[in-house]
């Protein structure tokens, strides 16, 4: 069982089965990295086989069935294989000695990227946010990253060149060369097919991404007031108005492009959004919200959502836990924002709610997950519920302002 | 059940005192503690609420932040130093978190709002009977908040006392299961200590809200209220 991840939470998986500490564990990892290669292989392996703590299949049972993705590990590991190749033309065979365990690495990761839940997904993310950031700048920025490569390739070859009596180096190399070429020329429009492959899924997904954060602004917004109007429908005075919000909102959505429920253009600060979703829920829920707020911060996209989820949280409490009062508190530390919605009502089995509702899932936890935060409920029957969220913070907005 | 050693007559109700500038007010709490408690008297303003718990020394005085000739501070100020067992349970409407952590430091021993349940309110008066600390989620709020508000360079500053001017990390993270809104007993076995241990907490940082003279907590306050 993987857990408490550094990485692939390998290490502490390793440990809590072997009994040896963790610490220990990560530093034999290291060691055996440094030694040979095989110790990253290795790493990457147990994080393919060994199923997350929680969870009873691993991911190399997923990605056996992702097709592209073993397209993907076929192509990179034929480029990387033609690398091989120019590196042992030139006598560089220290690099043959890392150079199996990176493919296996590199091929390992790559399933692991594509098929690791969501979670982990997002730990990835933060592990390689320091590359992505370059090549996802600026394009003066990303030439130069290319213009670095290229440069160090350079340098590298022609020190490789410069290491060897040319001569007896020459004669082999046409002959490298020419296989290279006809590699190049066979495998080359496979890899392009891969590229563009590559690129149409991820434009898919974002599409995917977009839908779904429509639906579940749909959902928060105009199927919560149909819904409340099906109940009310013995008060005209109040469908009408329900109604009536409920269309300007839409409107300014549909026409000038801002967010139902989003909190920018009416509250600003965090604090501010907490209030107005008490009120709010007050408002049309006919429950007591018992809201604290400790610290403040600016708005933005991230917390936004975070608001977001905790107003289906609140509204979803308010609906089915059948008590008369909501807690609702926020705190903003300097890393971090967190929420708890809490009510002492009926409580659920969180696993038992059919796929079909869309709330949890959709408004809650995918919702979170998109924006790099993450939601928790603990329910019992009888007790009560408790959804806790965190989302962190952007680093620029780190500054604890407090009003 | 009480530490004083001073059982409340008339088997074991309380006898309270509610001063509150809204007669509506005073006749609806008294209506909710019906006979659970004994209402010994009330009053509606700062000077009147002094004579007369002096006069009639009950064992909770129910007492508005708010009233008409200033702070409920002054009436907790008048009468801890020479009826230290009449204890104060602060409540109010209005949010305004300074006026709320000035009465505990003038020396009430818990604070709610006046939504509060009638069964609640009867529940928090006999906890205050008690001697133990009634927190609302919206108090643990206020008070993380307060000290928070304490930058870390203040820390090097002469006038700090750790002892006085910081929370403990246990003491923070009752704070914030209270704020979350947990019972005592919730946030004991939340927490895998006993409820006894939970209020030792909750009652030291009651002490150091008191008795810190950090001023941090004035500052904070001024700084509420500009906001």
């Amino acid at each position: 069982m993987r857990e408490d991840r550094l990485a692939g939470g390998v290490a502490a998986g390793v440990a809590a089965r072997t009994g040896f500490g963790v610490t220990f564990v990560r530093t034999a990892f290291v060691v055996a990295s440094l030694a040979s290669g095989f110790g990253i292989a290795a790493y990457v392996l147990a994080w393919l086989l060994l199923p997350a703590a929680g969870e009873d299949s691993n991911i190399a049972s997923k990605a056996l069935t992702d097709r592209r993705g073993i397209a993907v590990v076929a192509g990179l590991g034929s480029l990387l294989l033609v690398v091989l190749l120019i590196a042992s033309a030139f006598g560089a065979g220290w690099l043959g000695n890392l150079a199996w365990p990176l493919v296996l690495s590199a091929a390992g990761m790559v399933m692991i990227w594509r098929n690791a839940p969501a979670d982990e997904q997002a730990t990835l993310r933060r592990l390689a946010e320091p590359l992505l950031g370059l090549t996802e700048g600026h394009w003066q920025s990303r030439t130069g990253l290319r213009v670095t490569v290229a440069s160090l390739l350079v340098a590298g070859l022609v020190s490789l060149l410069a290491g060897h009596p040319s001569q007896a180096l020459l004669r082999p190399l046409g002959g490298v060369a020419l296989v290279i070429a006809a590699i190049v020329v066979l495998l080359g429009p496979w890899w392009f097919g891969i590229a563009r492959d590559l690129v149409a899924e991820r434009q898919a997904r974002a599409r995917a991404e977009e839908r779904a954060d429509m639906a579940s602004r749909i959902h928060d917004s105009v199927l919560q007031t149909l819904a409340l109007i099906q109940r009310r429908a013995g008060e005209p005075q109040q469908v009408i108005q329900l109604a009536r919000a409920q269309e300007r909102e839409l409107r300014s959505w549909l026409f000038e492009g801002r967010a139902p429920g989003s909190l920018a253009d009416r509250g600003g600060s965090l604090a501010a959004g907490v209030r107005l979703i008490q009120q709010d829920v007050e408002a049309q829920h006919g429950v007591a919200v018992e809201a604290v707020t400790v610290g403040d911060c600016e708005l933005d996209d991230d917390l936004g959502a975070l608001l977001a989820a905790a107003r289906e949280a609140t509204v979803n409490a308010a609906k089915w836990s059948g008590v008369p009062v909501v807690s609702l508190f926020a705190e903003v530390e300097p890393a971090q924002v967190s929420l708890f919605v809490r009510d002492r009502g009926r409580g659920f089995d969180p696993a038992a709610v059919p796929g079909d509702r869309k709330g949890l899932a959709e408004s809650v936890h995918a919702r979170m997950a998109r924006h790099g935060g993450s939601a928790t409920v603990r329910s019992t029957e009888g007790e009560g519920t408790e959804v806790s969220l965190t989302m962190p913070r952007a680093a620029g907005q780190r500054e604890p302002s407090r009003a | 059940m009480t530490t004083s050693g001073v059982p409340a007559p008339g088997g074991g109700r309380p006898r309270v005192f509610i001063v509150d500038d809204h007669g509506l007010f005073r006749s609806g709490v008294r209506s909710e503690l019906g006979d659970q408690v004994e209402v010994v008297g009330e009053a509606d303003d700062v000077e009147p609420a002094i004579a007369l718990i002096t006069e009639r020394l009950p064992d909770v005085v129910l007492l508005d932040v708010h009233l008409p000739s200033g702070g409920g501070q002054a009436v907790v100020a008048a009468i801890r130093a020479a009826h230290p067992d009449v204890r104060f349970l602060a409540l109010s409407a209005s949010d305004a978190p300074e006026d709320v952590i000035a009465v505990i430091r003038a020396g009430a021993r818990g604070y709610v709002t006046k939504t509060i349940s009638g069964p609640d309110l009867v529940a928090a008066v006999r906890r205050i009977a008690a001697d133990d600390t009634v927190f609302s989620p919206r108090l643990a709020g206020f008070v993380l908040d307060a000290f928070a508000a304490l930058p870390p360079d203040d820390g090097r500053r002469a006038s700090f006392d750790p002892e006085l001017d910081q929370l403990t990390p246990r003491e923070r993270e009752v704070l914030r299961l209270i704020a979350r809104g947990y019972t005592y007993k919730e946030i004991a076995r939340e927490l895998y200590i006993s409820v006894k241990t939970v209020e030792s907490h909750v009652s030291s940082v009651l002490r150091k809200l008191q008795l810190s003279t950090r001023h941090q907590l004035t500052r904070w306050a001024a700084d509420r209220r500009l906001a």
